[in-house]
């Protein structure tokens, strides 16, 4: 197989996501543990952006690592004191959690590698953002007006729900 | 004549209406209500006869049966389908006169009788469910329709009979004639399938060529009915209910216990005729036998009982054995050849409704005025209530059969068709008429005459009773005095054609001569203040005396079978079995389950991961088995 | 060409990644942070599906593109409740938290 500039680009990706995500569920200090999410974010971001889906990546930088990360570091700084570290996991624990985790990847993996996927193509080629607004307005079959409004409504109630629970009484 | 289906709803409307408005509805409103009602479906009932009967008869010389209203109500597919309508032919229209005119009276009659009691509104909505349901038998166009009505006179004479609800007996005498009635309604269900199963129909007159193949087993499903039509009609050994359901009120005893409900029995032998003539004679001859037996026996009880709603009942329980004898001694369709008892059945049936519920209506008139069912706190009462006195009189004087009352007729015809039959059934019969004259005249004696219990009267003078309750009395005595000069055989008989009633004076000497008899025996013993013959026979017999006072013990023998064989062997090793097996095992399967979320319990320990891990296993779980599969 | 199927090991490790951490860390907020975890790696597979398996329609993409609003909302909703329990309790552990289970 080749090396490509894709492939070689991937490669940092992978490494770079799989690194964080491990950091951010070890690491002792909750914020450090948010900023390698936002890392992983940020890759999950780059990854689209490999997929040719600009749009989406750009959508996952705004909301997830610049909206929801942020919302994150502010409720750490509301819940925990400086220097708060999280308490030594239990030997035992940490292995079993380890072992199980493992058994199940490992069987997903095997599941996955082994199952036949249709003939995966690959083409280049951005998605233009005039299909993604005609779909994400269109009420025609494939057509995402409603899911759209629904999850604008979601958004509406957790707004409201989100001032109600945390408000001072 | 669409306006029939009025008779059954006007009755089922006022019961809803005065039931669920209850003491929402003042006791006179309810009361008058009630009446009206009642009024206007005996008007309605009488139209229906006048037009029924002024219709004519059909080229065959029959009164055509109608069927004017009718619905289909549970189809089973096939012919056999439940039907509920209306069906007018002779014996039915003359029913609804009988049933409305009896009803009407004990309406207006209940009015003065149940004043200022509790209850009133109560009182008046199940008289009214209970005309609407007897109204709804012998209207019913199937058997199966008869049943549904049949149970419903049941739950309401239930109802009536346990009014007075704070009385220990009385809801002990309502639940009786409720569980005997019901046993034996057991046989006639049971029959009704048996019929319905071979006949494939529930009609009345099922076709001929179906009858053909059933021909083996009709005996059996009409000897099972007869079994229920015995419980209604108190047929010895399921007599016992009636004598304990006088502790209703009088006015109900006389509407149920006299003039409706137990000659239920007798219409439904009477609606099964053609069928019981037809193919199981000898099922009939043996309801005969029952009838003469139970006949006798009542009679010789009523005879020394002292509560005189007791003789009354048991004076009931002979005339009704009275009919179905008559019913039982007919060997063919035909009034000249042995088919006669068809119709005196039914003409006794009527006119014993009429002076019956005279009978009774007076004994209420006289327990009004002292307080008291026992003979002892009577006598002499003729001064103190000259109408009620004149009134019983002559009813008593036409259940004894004297000419030219209505009794005389009926229970002339009744006794020349035994005599047709047998002549031991009709001199048996003749005697039984005979006792019938002597009881009731020495009720007669006793409560009007005889010795007047003087510390009682002066202590609470009797009166007449008011005019709602004078007015009955009044009335029925008119139709008794004349009804007995309906050509009663030109609209009922039992092959449908005109029957001239006439008299065999032979039968109606030998009647009237023992009629004569026992009245004159009655008056020897107890006219007198001092009944020394009458004390001295007792002291005599004493043993027989004792003995029919306990109506030959037959409740004791009841009792017995029940509670020591049947409640002591059957029903406690039952109910032993029920709660320590049965029970026990679905004990021992609460334990375990109780045991196994004792143990799983812990699992439950609200932790979120703990609950991830499971979850996680058995997501993985499913996976590796669906990867084995 | 990168093949799919490195795209898919990337997103299942992850995902297990993230389910180790929600069961052994324990943090409220710690553990909804492998929640996320989860819920990008299951992004990335319906894109990774979208893009290879059925180019030309468009349902894996907005699956994730919604899948984004929600997990926004759900965080938004999660984050005020740990906020709440810890004005209550003046901790987010979450072996503190088994009162509710009756």
């Amino acid at each position: 197989m080749n090396i490509t500039l894709d492939l070689i680009v991937f490669a940092v990706l992978a490494v770079f996501i799989v690194v964080s995500s491990v950091l951010a569920v070890s690491t002792k200090r909750i914020l450090r543990a948010a900023t390698y999410l936002l890392f992983v974010l940020i890759g999950t971001a780059g990854i689209y952006f490999q997929l040719n889906y600009s749009f989406l990546g750009a959508v996952q930088l705004l909301v997830y690592a610049g909206g929801i990360t942020v919302l994150y570091v502010f409720s750490i700084l509301l819940t925990s004191s400086e220097g708060d570290q999280a308490e030594k996991l239990k030997k035992s624990k940490f292995f079993a959690g380890l072992v199980a985790t493992l058994a199940a990847m490992g069987i997903c993996l095997f599941v996955m590698l082994k199952h036949k996927f249709l003939n995966p193509v690959f083409e280049h080629g951005e998605l233009p953002v005039k299909e993604i607004g005609f779909a994400l307005m269109s009420t025609e079959k494939y057509g995402y007006v409603l899911p759209f409004e629904v999850i604008s409504v979601l958004l509406l109630a957790c707004i409201i729900g989100g001032i109600l629970i945390a408000r001072k009484r | 004549m669409e306006y029939t289906i009025l008779i059954l709803l006007l009755p089922f409307l006022s019961f809803l209406l005065i039931g669920l408005l209850d003491t929402k509805l003042k006791p006179t409103a309810a009361g008058i209500f009630g009446t009206v009602v009642t009024g206007a479906v005996a008007v309605l009932s009488y139209w229906t006869a006048i037009s029924y009967f002024v219709g004519g008869r059909n080229a065959e010389g029959l009164f055509p049966t109608m069927i004017p209203w009718n619905a289909e109500w549970l189809p089973f597919g096939g012919n056999l389908h439940i039907d509920l309508g209306i069906l007018l032919d002779p014996i039915s229209v003359m029913m609804l006169v009988v049933i409305s005119t009896v009803s009407f009276m004990v309406h207006i009659y209940s009015f003065g009788y149940m004043k200022g009691e509790r209850g009133f509104q109560r009182y008046y909505a199940f008289l009214s469910l209970f005309t609407m349901s007897m109204l709804g038998l012998v209207v019913a166009t199937n058997i199966f329709q008869m049943y549904i009505f049949w149970e419903l006179v049941g739950v309401s004479s239930y109802l009536l009979i346990g009014f007075y609800y704070t009385k220990k007996e009385a809801i002990a005498a309502s639940k009786k004639a409720f569980i005997v009635t019901r046993f034996a309604d057991l046989g006639f269900l049971i029959g009704i399938l048996i019929y319905g199963f071979y006949t494939g129909s529930f009609s009345f007159t099922p076709d001929s060529a179906v009858i053909g193949s059933a021909k083996v087993f009709l005996p059996l499903a009409l000897g099972l009915m007869f079994i229920g039509g015995a419980g209604k009609s108190a047929m010895f050994p399921l007599h016992i209910w009636l004598p304990d359901a006088m502790e209703g009120p009088t006015p109900v005893s006389a509407l149920i216990h006299a003039a409706t409900m137990v000659v239920a029995g007798v219409y439904l032998v009477a609606r099964m005729f053609p069928l019981f003539i037809g193919y199981a004679p000898e099922v009939l001859h043996i309801t005969a036998y029952v009838g003469a037996f139970t006949a006798l026996y009542a009679a010789v009880v009523a005879c020394v009982q002292s509560d005189i709603k007791r003789v009354l009942a048991f004076s009931t329980i002979s005339q009704i054995g009275f009919m179905i004898v008559a019913l039982g001694v007919c060997t063919s369709a035909d009034p000249h050849e042995g088919g006669l008892g068809y119709m005196a059945s039914m003409f006794h049936l009527f006119t014993h409704a009429m002076f019956k519920a005279l009978l009774f209506l007076g004994a209420g008139c006289i327990i009004h005025a002292v307080h008291s069912n026992e003979m002892s706190a009577m006598g002499g009462l003729r001064k103190y209530m000259p109408v009620t006195h004149v009134t019983f009189l002559v009813a008593c004087l036409a259940i004894a059969g004297i000419w030219p009352l209505s009794g005389f007729f009926s229970k002339d015809e009744i006794l020349a068709a035994c005599f047709g039959f047998s002549p031991v059934m009709g001199w048996v019969m003749t005697f039984i008429a005979g006792l019938t004259a002597f009881y009731m005249f020495r009720l007669y004696y006793c409560i009007f005459w005889g010795k007047e219990n003087k510390e009682l009267h002066a202590e609470h003078t009797p009166h007449e009773a008011p005019l709602t309750m004078t007015i009955p009395l009044i009335f029925l005595a008119a139709v008794t005095l004349f009804a007995g000069w309906i050509p009663f055989g030109e609209f009922v008989s039992s092959n449908g054609q005109a029957y001239h009633i006439h008299i065999d004076w032979a039968v109606a000497a030998t009647s009237l001569c023992v009629a004569a008899a026992g009245i004159a025996i009655a008056t020897w013993m107890y006219l007198r203040e001092d009944r020394t013959v009458a004390d001295s026979l007792a002291a005599k017999f004493s043993g027989l005396h004792k003995a029919a006072y306990h109506r030959f013990y037959i409740d004791e023998i009841y009792q017995f079978v029940t509670h020591r064989i049947i409640f002591a062997c059957i029903s406690t090793p039952i109910a032993w079995f029920d709660r320590h097996v049965v029970d026990g095992f679905m004990n021992m399967l609460a334990w375990i389950s109780n045991q196994c979320s004792w143990l799983i319990k812990g699992m439950q320990s609200g932790n979120v991961q703990k609950y991830g891990i499971w979850f996680l296993g058995g997501a993985l779980g499913l996976v590796v088995i669906l990867l084995l599969i | 060409m990168v093949h799919m199927e490195y795209y898919l090991i990337v997103s299942t490790i992850m995902m297990f990644v993230g389910i180790y951490g929600f069961l052994t860390r324990r943090n409220l907020l710690a553990m909804l942070i492998a929640v996320e975890l989860i819920l990008n790696s299951v992004d990335i597979n319906f894109v990774v599906f979208n893009r290879f398996l059925f180019p030309g329609q468009l349902e894996g993409f907005f699956f994730s593109l919604f899948a984004i609003g929600i997990s926004a909302a759900e965080t938004a909703v999660a984050i005020a409740i740990i906020i709440n329990i810890y004005r209550n309790m003046k901790n987010i552990q979450v072996k503190n938290l088994d009162k509710m289970k009756w």
